[in-house]
């Protein structure tokens, strides 16, 4: 009789456990159907390819065109996402790997504690010391540039990318790694070629976490790039050509840096901070407002898509 | 010998990009200290603003902020554990699994602020009677929604690190997977399952968008007495003072980013000496 | 055990939670929530809870109004929330506030949108606010006509060397597009006053998220320009700039005493909106601030009280 009772509760879990694990699929689509139903509204006004390829951000004058602020995430959570995989993961290994276990459990808190600045304040370190300081090394007219964004992004991705990378790897069987060290390997091909491929899972997810958080990120960019809506461009090509001619030499290294990474230096939008400074002022379901919410569709379709082809590059999970 | 050399380098340049991570926290921390702590006595945190904000403390805002706490981690546990849970152990091989998953991750790339307003929709609007409205509870379901894919994550990863020869011996020894699970896999996970929620927690905490139209007043003169009453809360309080008021004492921002951090550093570290102790009774 | 013990526990509590909340609906919070929209919100005498929504130029106001009442009427309950003008519009059409602060008019959509609703917006003239117009403290430029500001911030002018200052390209700066700073400069300054003007704002020119940004990049930005709330000028950090209507008329300098004759030439009223009118706790509010008290407030935060 127990065996029955118990059971009928275990039944009963299990179908509540799937219905959880599912949620998050509901929660998706219910956030989807919210930026559909809000959002095509808008395309009546204007056609798609003028919404997306147009060139001028204008909504209180009904002119809706979001190259520059498509350009301007692009931009941004491109670099955010390159700076943080590259600063996150090598320090996973060390808190994981290389560091003597008192300064691990000093570390690793103390990078957690970087995801409880909140991004009000994160935003405001950014104005008031990442913007300046480019200012002066860069010699810039002012301190709010993609550049200033995608630095303070990077330091909002990274607690999640070195705290889950780290688990993933300290969750690696130790056998492996008493076997690879038995087998004659050192420390660092130990790492390299069983321990990080045995983690590659978890440390993917970190990643995709981290740069999910970039995408989406939205006081601290509203605080920090300068909002302007315009095309990031470069400078005209001769000035290309005049940073090679100086080439082997550090003044032609220098050039040629400054010249690939000029659109870093200028304002730019996003379209996360474009739907946050707006939402306060529209009137709710006028055409301003399904355009906001169409931005988000667009943001939503773009994350999704490129979330889909990491999925099928991975493989079999 | 090279081999040696070799690992030294790569040793050194991880060394150098923990420190680059590290860095900030010091410095923030020191920022924060520096300038905030002038600004804290015990007047400012056990009294509510004054007539034009300059004046007065931040009561209010505390009390909220630990309120949306408690009920986002009500929210994300009530979610998020079991579902990492069915992803780990009973998620059949399959488009369903898999679907689940890229939502997941899809999740993690949604702003905040389209979070905001699916909680102003959804809660707020829509469910007005049960919600109240703007309230505590429509804020904890949107904060709760937003951390979510991280503590998913986090609890399956955790989950899926408990070596399977111990779900083995468990159900050799007789038990259900329900029994398993519960008594044997998820006590062991228990370390990396609190990771999730530290991380998730310390983001839910500092986020404004997703309050700013759910739960957060600019002033209320009293404490809040139900799940469905309005609060005020240190992050938007933050952005307001800094950005809105002219004239606000600096050291009174600061002061106010000074208490956010350290409360949302003292919910963590409860946390991470959990976490630590359970780490060493690990078995494998 | 004990986790599970735990999720259980923790799942019961939420379900309890949520299950108080379904049976008592609105339990205590009389106000536009449960009266619905057609209704105008108040209780008889000043008793009651009230909700303001809007304008973030005159949240702290709200504030500072609000809570003086609150202490000589404790049976008063006055929530104040920010958001920006349009949102607190927004607000009072969908009903779920009593008072929207706005630092600019109600476009013609917006009122026609209330009355579908059956909202009919009443609106009343809280204070006024000169929007100064700054300058870093090097810049040899302190005095522009309404032209030169409209040429500098659609981009015409883009160089300090035409109005008079050093060759160096003019840093725009702006609100955003919620404020109601951003539109009232852009129909009063950039379009001048023709409500059917094309002019824009520069693609060039930053949009900052507050006021206080504004002020804190031009005192580190020799090249900025910028607009902001008369509040918020800081003569310490920031040189403000005399404004004339034409290049022969004279150049003023914004002050209480200008703003409140009206000679300075780019000032707005502080507006606020209500259902139909005003009544019960909204119409103790209003008369409060409209008093002599209440106008003192409005010059302590930093704008000029109603002409008298």
């Amino acid at each position: 009789m127990q065996r029955r009772a118990a059971n009928w509760a275990e039944f009963l879990g299990e179908k509540l456990l799937f219905c959880f694990g599912i949620s998050a699929l509901v929660l998706l689509l219910l956030i989807f159907l919210m930026l559909l139903k809000e959002g095509v509204p808008v395309f009546q006004h204007t056609a798609p390819t003028a919404f997306l390829l147009g060139h001028r951000w204008l909504p209180l004058s009904d002119i809706f065109g979001i190259l520059p602020l498509l350009l301007g995430s692009l931009l941004v959570t491109l670099a955010a996402s390159v700076i943080a995989l590259l600063l996150g993961i090598p320090t996973a290994v060390f808190i994981s790997e290389v560091a003597p276990r008192r300064l691990r459990e000093v570390l690793k808190p103390l990078i957690e504690m970087l995801a409880a600045v909140p991004s009000v304040a994160l935003g405001f370190v950014g104005l008031v010391v990442v913007g300046p300081l480019l200012r002066e090394w860069l010699g810039l007219d002012s301190g709010l540039t993609a550049l200033t964004g995608a630095v303070t992004l990077a330091f909002m991705s990274l607690p999640t990318i070195v705290s889950i990378a780290d688990d993933a790897i300290g969750a690696v069987p130790s056998s492996y790694r008493d076997a690879s060290l038995a087998l004659g390997a050192t420390h660092w091909q130990t790492i390299r070629r069983v321990l990080l491929p045995a983690a590659r899972r978890g440390i993917f997810a970190a990643g995709m976490l981290g740069i999910g958080r970039a995408i989406g990120e939205t006081m601290t960019v509203m605080m920090v790039t300068g909002n302007a809506a315009v095309i990031p461009k470069w400078p005209p090509l001769c000035r290309f050509w005049e940073a090679m001619a100086e080439f082997p030499g550090l003044e032609g290294f220098r050039a040629t840096l400054d010249y690939l990474l000029a659109p870093y230096f200028d304002s730019v939008r996003t379209m996360t901070a474009t739907i946050g400074a707006e939402m306060g002022e529209v009137v709710w379901h006028s055409g301003h407002y399904h355009a906001l919410f169409a931005i988000g569709l667009v943001l939503f379709l773009i994350t999704f898509f490129v979330n889909l082809a990491a999925d099928l590059a991975v493989g079999r999970r | 010998m090279r081999e040696a050399i070799r690992q030294r380098m790569w040793f050194a340049l991880f060394a150098s990009c923990t420190a680059v991570v590290a860095a900030p926290v010091v410095v923030i921390a020191g920022l924060l200290l520096w300038r905030g702590l002038p600004a804290l006595d015990w007047a400012f945190l056990s009294t509510p603003p004054a007539p034009g904000m300059r004046e007065g403390g931040i009561l209010p805002a505390i009390v909220g902020t630990l309120w949306l706490a408690a009920g986002t981690t009500a929210v994300a546990l009530a979610f998020g554990l079991p579902a990492g849970i069915y992803l780990s152990e009973y998620a059949p091989r399959g488009a369903l699994t898999r679907a689940v998953r890229l939502a997941i991750v899809n999740l993690a790339g949604v702003p905040s602020i389209v979070y905001g307003l699916f909680g102003l929709a959804v809660f707020v609007l829509l469910l007005k009677r049960v919600t109240g409205g703007m309230s505590i509870i429509s804020g904890s379901l949107t904060l709760g929604f937003l951390i979510l894919p991280v503590v998913i994550t986090a609890t399956e990863e955790a989950l899926l690190a408990v070596p399977q020869t111990l779900r083995q011996a468990s159900v050799a020894l007789g038990a259900t997977r329900w029994q398993t699970t519960v008594r044997v896999v998820l006590p062991n996970a228990a370390p990396g399952i609190l990771t999730g929620f530290i991380i998730g927690l310390a983001r839910a905490a500092g986020e404004t968008a997703p309050i700013m139209f759910t739960a957060a007043y600019f002033y209320l003169r009293h404490l809040p007495t139900s799940l469905q009453d309005g609060v005020m809360a240190l992050p938007y309080h933050l952005y307001v003072v800094a950005t809105q008021i002219p004239n606000y004492p600096a050291a009174k921002a600061w002061g106010t980013a000074l208490v956010l951090v350290a409360l949302v550093f003292a919910m963590n570290l409860g946390a991470v000496l959990t976490r630590a102790r359970l780490r060493r009774r690990r078995r494998w | 055990m004990k986790v599970m013990g735990a999720v259980a526990c923790l799942a019961l509590v939420t379900a309890a939670l949520l299950g108080t909340g379904l049976m008592v609906p609105g339990c205590g919070r009389g106000g536009p929530e449960t009266e619905g929209v057609r209704a105008t919100p108040g209780v008889s005498g000043p008793r009651g809870r009230i909700e303001v929504k809007g304008s973030d130029t005159m949240v702290n106001l709200g504030q500072h109004w609000a809570a003086t009442l609150m202490e000589r009427h404790p049976e008063v309950e006055v929530a104040v929330a920010g958001g920006g003008s349009g949102t607190g519009i927004a607000a009072l059409i969908n009903g779920t506030t009593d008072i929207a602060q706005a630092s600019r008019a109600m476009e013609e959509e917006e009122k026609e949108a209330a009355r579908a609703r059956g909202v009919e917006p009443h609106e009343v003239v809280m204070g006024t606010d000169a929007i100064v117009v700054a300058v870093h403290p090097s810049n040899a430029v302190d005095r522009l006509t309404i032209d030169q500001l409209s040429d500098i911030f659609i981009g015409k002018v883009k160089n300090w060397s035409e109005v008079g200052g050093r060759r160096a390209p003019i840093l725009l700066l702006s609100r955003e597009r919620n404020s109601g700073t951003h539109v009232f400069f852009l129909e009063h300054v950039l379009r001048k006053g023709d409500k059917e003007g094309k002019q824009e704002y520069a693609a060039e020119a930053r949009m900052m998220p507050a006021t206080q940004a504004i002020v804190d990049e031009i005192a580190v930005s020799e090249n900025a320009i910028g607009y902001l709330g008369m509040g918020y000028l800081d003569k310490s950090k920031i040189k403000p700039v005399g404004v004339a209507k034409t290049a022969a008329g004279p150049y003023v300098e914004p002050t209480q005493e200008t703003a409140a004759s009206g000679e300075y030439p780019i000032s707005r009223p502080l507006l606020w909106y209500v259902n139909g009118e005003p009544q019960g706790v909204v119409k103790a509010f209003l008369d409060f601030a409209l008093s002599d008290e209440g106008q003192k407030i409005v010059a302590d935060e930093g704008f000029v009280g109603i002409a008298r």
